[in-house]
């Protein structure tokens, strides 16, 4: 049942290859040369147009705990190709692909939603993905996050940030589901409009490292943790018993009161959620909930 | 080692889901994802999931609209199973919390979906993906559920007996990212791949950068068939400049495709005279690349997708993602000008062969989601279906691995006495002729009666770990980038939406070039800190053989079905090609076989009908 061709005895549908009496080693070689040769030809029609582009200067952030050279922190510039649209993340891509291959950083999607390249460019926090080199000032400056460990490059631990995201009881808990099988429980579409910008977190970091709060507390829940409990405290389905203990967990010593409104989660966030109004809400909702039981 | 009852490879939807029912089934669970579970691609799914939920609805008439998508190459057990349960399943997501859109009423809201008689797709704004992620990974939190993440899986662990049908998975090798450690993992009941799409086999695609197929490569050389390769949905609306997805939902909603000389040239030009745009995508997709190529494209390469009239307030209520995507990605702002769009790469309706419980043809091993095929899509997707798949079968391939008996399959995976052994004519040999270091064969290295399970995982650690030192040790030789943009450029030139026989036969020559210089690919960076270079290395391996299969497949399927258009050949053959295109891996090198397929379902048979829309 093989569907080689390495037997030419069995080519009977094509007359031209039975007319053909090369050996298919050798048709592999003429097909391999053609192949390079176009490769060449491409790579060459590339130098070309690299060569006449207008280039970016990129300062990039380096570090690596185990090679030498790079085991102390120290700026690499790369001179990377302009093309309409480019973001950090393609200039990032270009610089490793093209100049070296050890330069690390992370992503994924390329388009904001997974959360994953979150950097400090030109001393703010952004998406790589969704920041247009033509937005900056040169030399663009990447670093990684600031007030996380770095790993490699621009790779920081996320470990914190997960525990933190993990300690808010982060999931759905509601006692009262409806009763038949294929029914759903309702939700008004004011409530469901009240939530929609806190769930669209993406999980990237970039206000927790913006936090002035969270550099200095480190066990400070931070404005993306909140901002998941408030996304399950203020959804009218789980109801109030759940919201109560929500409120309690986000009372703690290192929870709300903590934050003191400086905005700067809010303005570095990349999915625009109202970070520091969530964190007042609940805030305000704590204080309700408090003066409701005294 | 680490043991377990299962291991969930990849924690997208799919294997997210997966991990939930094998757990709820009372097994002990470990995921295993080279990202965090909430970076994984489902987050990027815009439209919606199909379910019907609403009276005037009903699974039949869901069913004969996939069936009818798939253009008849689905396998109706699985499309009918996918039916049925889709509805319980959103059901559940909106228990968990799942932030839906909501109608008055106070229900979940539906619209219509390219493709479908009723509007049964169920969303959440334009981001329903990301709300289906999330929700699903607060449950693995919720439950305490393991996750490695950032761990890259490089292998399975299988017997390597001489008949696939007669192997068994045994666990998984993996790499830890961050440290450079190659561990085993131990799976008592089974393993379950979910590691999604392989569109970076692509170079104009929606799909991530970590969508590299890694899950159907390594099943293939584990000697598991891979089905209906060939096809590659690509969908009509991206970006033209990045690949980034406009959603259907913007046509579901009423937006518009216009060319060039201002025609909505899906009526005005006759492509699809009743549904206009939202006729199934493989239909508006080779539209607009019809009208590019007669000269009425937008600079010659794309056609505008315009929303404005359905007004600010319901774009923003229901598609207001779409305006930052059109605004970060390509610089327009889609409430004051029509959007940029033309075809992508956006999914795969082929992939690892299983039954309708997720079940491959070796004992032990499951595949769920973009990279399994059971089959549900046959030659085409339809918008909205991809995500039930994820929760439906996910569910399915969960209890079953925990020992739930859930009957006998209807679909079955693996050689079978109506299976018909085929050839194909190709211009290189195909697969390892050179059959390096045993990647070649299934990758237990150990034959199956001397070799206790462990031992098998044993032998496999060993081999992986030799295998990253390789990489690791050479100074020199060819770096993977090249090799994956080589595969990438001959793919998406001449493996796209047309197809013609000379075309294939050069990537394929392409393909063998690459694979060639594969063999002398090295590792620069040092580093066994977060070595991504060494990841994409192995990524790019799995990429080869993702693009011969895709390719093979194509010019073995000499018919026009589906996604799958050939210039030589402009009809369906339904004589010939209700079948689907198998392909496996023995010794090197791939052999192609045909399977029927499976058109009776449970009431009914469905026959194939001249497909207009």
């Amino acid at each position: 049942m093989s569907t080689q061709r390495q037997n030419p005895e069995t080519e009977t549908d094509n007359a031209e290859a039975e007319a053909d009496t090369e050996t298919e080693t050798e048709r592999n070689e003429v097909a391999r040369r053609r192949a390079e040769q176009r490769e060449r030809e491409r790579v060459k029609e590339n130098e070309r147009a690299t060569a006449d582009a207008e280039r970016y200067h990129l300062k990039v952030f380096r570090y690596d705990p185990e090679v030498e050279g790079k085991q102390e922190p120290r700026f690499d510039d790369f001179h990377v190709p302009y093309e309409q649209g480019m973001t950090v993340l393609d200039a990032l891509i270009y610089a490793r692909d093209e100049f070296d291959v050890s330069l690390t950083f992370r992503h994924s999607c390329r388009q904001a939603i997974c959360g994953s390249d979150a950097l400090f460019v030109n001393g703010r926090q952004r998406l790589g993905c969704q920041t247009q080199l033509s937005d900056l000032d040169q030399p663009v400056r990447i670093e990684p996050l600031p007030h996380q460990e770095v790993v490699k490059d621009l790779v920081v631990d996320m470990e914190h940030f997960y525990d933190q995201m993990e300690s808010v009881e982060p999931y759905f808990q509601t006692t009262d589901r409806p009763e038949g099988e294929l029914e759903e429980q309702r939700q008004s579409r004011e409530n469901r409009e009240q939530i929609k910008t806190s769930t669209r977190c993406i999980w990237c970091g970039a206000c927790m490292s913006s936090c002035n709060v969270a550099a200095g507390d480190n066990e400070y829940l931070g404005p993306a943790a909140i901002n998941k409990a408030y996304r399950f405290a203020m959804d009218e389905r789980e109801g109030e018993e759940v919201k109560q203990r929500r409120l309690e967990i986000i009372e703690q010593e290192h929870g709300v009161w903590r934050c003191q409104t400086q905005f700067s989660c809010t303005e570095v966030c990349p999915k625009d959620i109202p970070l520091t109004e969530h964190i007042q809400e609940l805030k305000r909702e704590a204080v309700k909930s408090n003066l409701k039981f005294w | 080692m680490h043991e377990y009852d299962v291991i969930v490879v990849g924690a997208g939807g799919a294997g997210l889901r997966s991990a939930i029912a094998a757990q709820e089934a009372g097994a002990d669970v470990a995921m295993v994802t080279k990202l965090h579970p909430v970076r994984s691609h489902t987050g990027a799914a815009e439209g919606g999931i199909n379910a019907a939920l609403r009276d005037g609805d009903d699974w039949e008439m869901h069913a004969y609209d996939t069936m009818k998508g798939s253009d008849y190459l689905a396998d109706a057990p699985a499309v009918e199973a996918l039916t049925q349960e889709s509805p319980e399943e959103v059901i559940q997501l909106e228990h968990w919390g799942m932030a839906f859109s909501r109608d008055d009423d106070g229900r979940v809201s539906q619209r219509p979906f390219g493709g479908l008689s009723f509007p049964r797709t169920t969303y959440a704004g334009a981001e329903t993906g990301h709300h289906l992620l999330h929700t699903l990974y607060e449950q693995v939190v919720k439950r305490g559920i393991e996750v490695f993440d950032e761990w890259y899986v490089l292998n399975l662990a299988t017997t390597d007996d001489a008949d696939p049908g007669e192997r068994s998975c045994h666990g998984v090798v993996a790499y830890e990212t961050a440290t450079g450690e190659v561990e085993a993992f131990r799976a008592r009941d089974g393993v379950i791949l979910a590691t999604g799409g392989l569109g970076q086999v692509y170079d104009h695609t929606t799909n991530a950068v970590a969508n590299t197929g890694d899950g159907v490569a390594m099943a293939y050389r584990a000697g598991v068939p891979v089905e209906d390769m060939e096809m590659i949905q690509f969908h009509p609306t991206t970006l033209p400049s990045t690949g980034v997805l406009i959603s259907e939902g913007v046509r579901g909603e009423g937006g518009i495709l216009y060319n060039d000389d201002g025609e909505r040239f899906l009526f005005e030009r006759g492509y699809a005279n009743n549904d206009g745009e939202l006729a199934s995508r493989d239909v508006v997709s080779r539209a607009e690349l019809t009208e590019v190529n007669e000269g009425r494209g937008i600079e010659d390469e794309y056609v505008h997708l315009d929303m404005r009239h359905l007004g600010e307030e319901r774009i923003v209520d229901r598609l207001e993602n779409i305006l930052h995507l059109a605004e970060d990605f390509e610089g327009v702002d889609g409430l004051e000008e029509p959007m940029p769009v033309k075809p992508g790469q956006h999914y795969a309706m082929g992939g690892i062969e299983t039954d309708e419980f997720g079940q491959t043809c070796v004992d032990g091993l499951y595949a769920v989601g973009e990279c399994a095929c059971a089959s549900v899509h046959g030659a085409n997707r339809l918008g909205g279906n991809a995500l039930p798949e994820l929760i439906v079968f996910g569910k399915r391939a969960g209890r079953h691995v925990a020992g739930e008996d859930l009957g006998d399959p209807q679909v079955t995976a693996g050689w079978t006495p109506d299976a018909e052994a085929a050839s194909v004519d190709t211009p290189v040999s195909l697969g390892e002729p050179w059959a390096t270091r045993g990647d070649a064969v299934a990758d237990g290295g150990a034959t199956a009666d001397t070799a206790t399970a462990t031992t098998v995982v044993e032998r496999t650690l060993e081999r992986e770990r030799e295998r990253v030192e390789r990489l690791r040790d050479r100074d020199e030789g060819t770096q993977h980038a090249d090799i994956r943009a080589a595969v990438q450029r001959t793919m998406t030139e001449n493996v796209n939406v047309f197809r013609e026989e000379s075309a294939l036969k050069e990537a394929l020559v392409d393909i063998h070039a690459a694979r060639e210089r594969y063999r002398d690919v090295y590792v620069a960076d040092p580093s066994s800190t977060y070595n991504t270079e060494l990841i994409q290395t192995i990524e790019t391996r799995n990429l080869l053989d993702i693009a011969e299969m895709i390719t093979v497949g194509a010019l073995a399927r000499d018919e026009f079905r589906g996604a799958h258009w050939r210039k030589e050949h402009q009809e369906r053959k339904d004589d010939e090609w209700l079948k689907h295109t198998m392909v496996s891996w023995s010794d090197g090198s791939p052999e192609i076989w045909y399977k029927p397929a499976v058109l009776r379902g449970e009431a009914k048979t469905y026959e194939p009908k001249e497909r207009s829309y």
